[in-house]
Formats: structure tokens, sequence, C-alpha cells
């Protein structure tokens, strides 16, 4: 490997939605590997690679608040859209007092975690790309805190903290616990086949505060 | 328009109630919405962007490329005119339209990021806090989302505030029965003495560059109507609030000079050590340290 990396992520409140729970937002117990990609891509992506999480520190005891918000319900549609930029007089917003509607999300509080990963190249690279060009910016974006876009905790009001963790012992609050089961949760979405987006789930145990992703099973 | 925004920009707000609801909670009977471990007030960020957007709708009247998409209201005018399209003078059949989108997105795959970009370009709150659009292919345009540039937490107050109940009557009865066998009403008003609460923002110039191009007038706008955004908002569950500092960092770079956090941190808001309960925006004491701000890193405090 060589190429890895990581990362402390720290902040107020996260949600990392279970699909199963999505209308009333209910937040897994821990970050989702999906999630940590999302936050490592929001501080640097390339198409010439792409990230994969092996460690996921869970620094923080597990504790859930909860939040019910108005939300409108409706989304913007393609077809009125359409409609209005081909020159149609047609009101064109979301009411609203008409589209309102109360969802509670149950959110994570306080939540710190260690991401362990590193990076792969893929054929998109180009001739003057390779993993050293890669962590060198990588390795200067975490240490000046320079990112793409502010990374979040599942939910963009959810601002996430990042730095570089350069110690090698890492503390957590389940050092003791020597297993804990979380159950299945989403490993990631298969982006494979771009027509047919497919959810990937996988059997999330934490031993010593640990999520290892290394071998895990993927199920589809 | 003027030039997309070229630095990334972090802000704090600061703002204060007195004797209002800044936020009810709907789960607590519209109650102030607290933490309930550490008694914080807390008001949402979607509370904050709801104040921006109606002064900005207050501000600019549905100027061009000032609409808002999320209205709190529909303008009477415009269902008048809705209704007569109704009648069948025009294509408004969803379903028609719905296959001219298909064919035209076969033959023009760039439809998606077409449509985006006019949305963007017309309604200030999409270019700013950005928007889910359904789309018709799967997969293109990620899923239809819009990331703007905009990203706000929750505001969480500086010191516990508590909720007091104020029980109030009127004399004016709702119905004729209740009429008969009372004289008043009474209702209940929860509010907040005072509270001093602490929003944190970012603003990420990549995405103004590469998805909706927030521009530098927008960003302008945005300070205004954060200055602004509890003038035009008053009402009798509110009390009296008001925007007390807005201190903005901007970044020498698009991708940023330090860690936001660090910026953060360099703003302390303290009680004076005097005052046991505050209830005066003078009990409190703003100090911005400097020294553990990166020289390349302009402080702004824009009140």
């Amino acid at each position: 490997m060589g190429m890895g990396v990581k990362v402390r992520v720290w902040g107020q409140y996260a949600l990392f939605s279970r699909p199963e729970m999505k209308v009333e937002r209910c937040s897994y117990d821990v970050m989702t590997p999906s999630a940590a990609r999302g936050i490592l891509e929001a501080v640097y992506w390339h198409p010439g690679m792409k990230w994969v999480v092996d460690k996921i520190h869970v620094i923080n005891p597990i504790r859930f608040t909860s939040v019910r918000r108005n939300e409108v319900k409706s989304k913007i549609l393609a077809s009125n859209v359409l409609q209005v930029y081909n020159g149609a007089d047609k009101p064109l917003y979301i009411s609203a007092k008409s589209d309102i509607v109360q969802r509670a999300s149950l959110l994570l509080r306080d939540v710190e975690y260690v991401i362990e990963a590193h990076f792969e190249m893929t054929d998109k690279a180009n001739e003057t790309d390779n993993p050293g060009k890669f962590k060198d910016i990588i390795m200067r974006r975490l240490r000046r805190g320079e990112c793409f876009h502010m990374p979040y905790f599942g939910c963009r009001e959810f601002p996430a903290n990042f730095a570089l963790c350069e110690e090698d012992e890492i503390k957590t609050a389940y050092d003791v616990v020597e297993e804990k089961d979380l159950g299945f949760m989403l490993f990631d979405m298969d982006y494979s086949d771009q027509n047919d987006i497919k959810p990937m789930f996988f059997r999330a145990v934490m031993r010593k505060g640990i999520l290892d992703l290394r071998d895990c099973e993927v199920v589809r | 328009m003027s030039e997309v925004i070229k630095n990334r920009y972090e802000f704090v707000v600061l703002f204060d109630v007195e004797n209002g609801n800044p936020n009810g909670d709907p789960d607590a009977g519209n109650m102030p919405r607290i933490d309930p471990e550490s008694g914080l007030g807390l008001v949402t960020d979607v509370c904050l962007k709801r104040k921006i957007r109606n002064y900005v709708e207050t501000v600019k009247e549905d100027e061009k490329g000032y609409q808002i998409y999320i209205k709190e209201d529909v303008p009477l005018n415009r269902s008048d005119r809705e209704a007569c399209k109704d009648l069948g003078i025009e294509e408004t059949d969803d379903k028609k339209v719905t296959e001219a989108l298909k064919k035209l997105k076969k033959s023009d795959p760039d439809t998606d990021v077409k449509l985006r970009d006019y949305m963007c370009s017309n309604f200030y709150d999409i270019r700013t806090f950005g928007a889910v659009m359904t789309t018709f292919v799967k997969a293109s345009l990620n899923c239809g989302q819009v990331r703007g540039p905009v990203q706000i937490g929750f505001a969480r107050s500086i010191d516990p505030v508590i909720s007091q109940e104020v029980t109030i009557t009127r004399v004016a009865i709702t119905t004729e029965k209740d009429a008969e066998n009372k004289s008043t009403e009474m209702g209940r008003k929860s509010i907040v003495p005072y509270g001093l609460y602490r929003a944190e923002g970012y603003i990420s110039a990549n995405l103004a560059r590469k998805v909706t191009g927030f521009s530098e007038d927008d960003l302008a706008l945005l300070w205004e109507a954060i200055i602004n955004m509890f003038e035009n908002d008053h009402s009798a569950a509110r009390g009296k609030m008001a925007v007390r500092e807005l201190i903005v960092f901007k970044h020498s770079k698009e991708l940023g000079d330090c860690p936001a956090y660090k910026l953060f941190d360099a703003v302390e808001v303290k009680k004076n050590e005097d005052v046991e309960y505050p209830r005066r925006y003078q009990d409190y004491k703003v100090e911005i340290h400097e020294d553990r701000i990166p020289e390349t890193v302009e402080v702004k405090r824009m009140v």
C-alpha cells in the first residue's frame, strides 16, 4: 500500500441515514464507508484515483439526539424546468406553505472518527499522474486544511472538521469492548453501471472501537 | 453579472434574541429548541436559510436572476395565470412534456446540465444553497443534486437558555358556542428571555466556479441578507432579534489557507465575569485572537 493516510474528523452532529428509514431519517451508529469516502473526496479527488477506506476508528461514544424540522416534500421537476426554459409562462417554485412536511431526524452527536484509507489509481489517470503526486497533494491539503468543499457528516448542515492524524496509537471510547455488532450497514453504492446504481451492504462489527473494512464480505 | 467568487470564505454570525422564540421545536409544542443535555439553545440551518431567502425576495422583488425557488407563499396573480393554462389553452399535459424531455435527452446528452444552469442563473437560492432536481435519466447529474457553495451549520447559544412560558388571554372568542360560557380564551407563548446564538458557515469557491456560478455580487447580497435577516422578520413570536456580529474570513486561495476550525476557534465569545444572568448583548465580550489566524486570511467584521 504505502499510499495510506489517516484523517481525524470531528463535529457536533452527524447523520448517516439508514436507507430503510429515510423519511424520518435515522442515523447509523457509526459512519458508513461511503460517507468516509465522501469526506475524503471533499478534500481531494481526481478521476485518476479512487479512495478505498480501510478502517474507521470510533473515538467518541455513540450518542443520539433528535431534531424535527419543517421540510419541503417535493423536488424540482425537470419537466417543469424544461417548459419554462422553452418559454412557457408557468410558475416555477415550491411553496413552503403547501408543500410542508415535518420530519424528525435522529442524529449522532459529538462525533469523532479516524479514517484510515488509501487510494488506488484508475485507468482514467493522465500520463503525468502518479501515486506520489497524488499523495503529495493530499498530504498538503490535509496539513493546511485545504479542501474542495467543506466535508460533512452525512448531511451538509453537519460540517466535519478534519486534520491529518499523525499518532500511531489511536485511543477510542470502545478500547475495552471486544466486539459490538452493528448489524448490516451500507457499504457503498456500486456505480460501475451508470444506469443501474446498486447499494452494497456489509456486516458491520466494531472490534475495540475499530470498524475494519479490509476483508469484509460485501453483499449486493 | 459579476465574476464568480475566487476565494474560500468562512463566517461566524452572532445574533441575539430578547423575549422571543428564535426557532420553535415542532416536537416540543413550538417551545424554543433546546439541546436537552447542555441546555444550550439551537437554531437550525434551515431556519436561517429561510430568513436569507425572505430577505432576498423582499429586496429583489422577483428581479431576473434573483428569484427564489422555495417560497413561503404563492402570489395570487400567478395562480390565476396557472388556472388559465389549466383550461387547455397550451400544452400543459405532463405526460407530453415528459416524453419530449426523454426525446430531447436522447438527442442532447447535455440537457440536464443546461436545465441545471438555467435554474442556477435564475434562482438566487439555488445558486447559493443548491437544490435537488428530479431527472429522468437515472444516475445523471449526481441524482439531480446541485450542491450550492454556501453551507451553514446549526446555531447554538453561547450559554444555556431557559424557555419561559407566558400565558396570555384574548377577549375575542373563536366560536359562538364557546362565547356563551366564557369571556376570554387562554393562549401560550414560549420565550427565551435572552440568548446570544452563534452560527458558523462555509463558502466553497470551487462549487461556485464549477457548479452554480455564485458571483461576487451574490456574495455581497448574501452578507447584506445575513446582516439584515431579522430586520424584516419581526413578528409576535420572535421578540427582539438582531444580528450583532458577522465575522468573515476571506482566504487568499480558492482552496483556503488553513483549517476552518482554527478560524472558528479564534473567535471567542465570553460572558462578562460579573454577569450571572445575561440579559443583553453588552453582557458579552467578543474577542478575535488575530495571532491564531494566518496572515493570508483576511478578517472582516461586517457589523
